[in-house]
């Protein structure tokens, strides 16, 4: 191998980098925020709604999951500009990754929904709480935090394929090497340079999630009970 | 949309399976290994295993993509077929996947079970393949079929930085010659539905059956 290697070329785009990290970070900060909020409705939709809310929940969670990404984000950006409907690049591409990821929080969150112990269920009746009050304590919010490390793999998982989006044209991290590629032609060592950068944002997101955790469920920091 | 123009999707449809099989059959194999390393009784080679995994999963499938077509000139290879660059990036990201998925089935086979191979004098060779591994497969199978449909859907970034000619790539190629977003890629993910929704409800009976059987026993 008579490879020269020059990283010297590829970084001193660096400002370029951060700036497309800084783009990556934003769209799967909103994408996991609206996606998270949408997957739980969906799952308590799908799981207590009425017969034919669960039907159409249940039709999109299985479309979103058996399609690419890829193709669902084409089918609404082009599909979107083709009849005439215009709207910035960024929004396009959270709402792209929100109809995405809703489908995936719902499946998740809703398996949990469904595996509660119905003996919870009848205390929580006994205890006098309203519907409402048995929904939130008893069934959504234990459903959440025991299925808080699934969900967080999976928005890991999230900020990872935000690079997807730059082929419909967000110029987030990945969209931004393109351009250093097409600078330099040091396409390996670009590569070299992303995988560090988007290991490094993986370990920051994955350190958030833990974080929010220990300041959301505060039961499990404070007594270690049993979920 | 004429015929022709259907075949073209029905072209990249086959270019998706082809490419499907190819990384299912590879990363399998890796996979396995990676798996039985992570459960190694040799503490070098189950840090090993686990730093690959971490490697692999803490980027996106892109970044493979892009070191795998772009790596091997590096090594002196003139041209890098398409077919053989993203066989490589889905192999080696899958083969991290399937490595922890099928570490838990194999860590998730009884305790007892290990220890009665143990006490009937196999050895570690004889107790991982005659014990461990026929009852870890009956666990495995409905999460490997589940992620069997997650190596499809990944098979569409193969048009992205290789240009590798799959169902999502050349329905591209018509809607940018025709301009008829909603139709294409409605074609393309009708298609792409077609092929995972049948795995995607194969492996949930699969896990309603494992259930029903580990409940009753």
């Amino acid at each position: 191998m008579n490879y020269q290697f020059d990283f010297e070329s590829v970084l001193s785009y660096w400002p370029m980098f951060l700036e497309g990290a800084g783009t990556t970070l934003q769209l799967s900060f909103w994408a996991t925020l609206i996606g998270f909020v949408l997957g739980v409705l969906c799952a308590v939709a799908r799981s207590s709604g009425p017969a034919w809310l669960r039907k159409i929940v249940g039709a999109y969670v299985e479309i979103i999951r058996n399609t690419p990404l890829l193709v669902q984000s084409y089918c609404l950006i082009f599909g979107m500009s083709s009849i005439g409907l215009r709207m910035p690049i960024m929004v396009g591409a959270v709402l792209a990754l929100v109809i995405n990821i809703g489908a995936y929080t719902c499946e998740i969150v809703r398996a949990d929904i469904e595996s509660i112990h119905k003996g919870q269920l009848e205390a929580a009746e006994c205890l006098g709480l309203t519907p409402t009050q048995v929904y939130l304590h008893i069934i959504l919010r234990p459903a959440i935090e025991r299925v808080y490390p699934s969900l967080t793999s999976q928005y890991v998982l999230l900020m990872l394929v935000t690079s997807i989006l730059s082929a419909v044209g967000a110029n987030e991290l990945f969209g931004v090497s393109n351009s250093v590629q097409a600078n330099t032609f040091r396409n390996f060592e670009v590569f070299i340079v992303l995988w560090v950068v988007y290991l490094v944002l993986s370990a920051l997101v994955r350190g958030v999630f833990w974080l929010v955790g220990q300041f959301v469920f505060v039961r499990r920091r404070k007594l270690g009970t049993a979920l | 949309m004429n015929i022709q123009q259907f075949e073209y999707l029905i072209q990249g449809a086959w270019g998706t399976l082809l490419l499907s099989c190819l990384t299912f059959v590879f990363a399998g194999m890796l996979g396995m290994a990676v798996a039985l390393s992570r459960v190694s009784p040799l503490k070098p080679v189950r840090l090993a295993a686990s730093s690959y995994i971490q490697l692999i999963q803490g980027t996106p499938l892109l970044v493979l993509m892009g070191v795998c077509f772009y790596g091997p000139n590096l090594l002196g290879m003139n041209s890098v077929p398409a077919l053989f660059a993203a066989t490589l990036a889905l192999t080696i990201q899958s083969s991290a996947y399937f490595g922890e998925i099928w570490r838990g089935c194999i860590q998730s086979v009884a305790r007892s079970q290990w220890e009665a191979a143990e006490c009937l004098g196999f050895g570690r060779a004889q107790r991982m393949v005659l014990v461990i591994l026929p009852q870890a497969l009956r666990i495995a199978t409905p999460p490997t079929v589940g992620f069997m449909v997650q190596i499809v859907k990944n098979t569409s970034i193969a048009s992205l930085v290789i240009g590798y000619a799959e169902l999502s790539y050349n329905a591209k190629i018509l809607n940018n010659s025709t301009f008829e977003p909603f139709l294409y890629f409605g074609c393309a993910a009708a298609l792409y539905f077609a092929i995972c929704y049948p795995m995607s409800m194969w492996s949930r009976k699969l896990e309603k059956r494992l259930n029903a059987a580990r409940g009753a026993a």
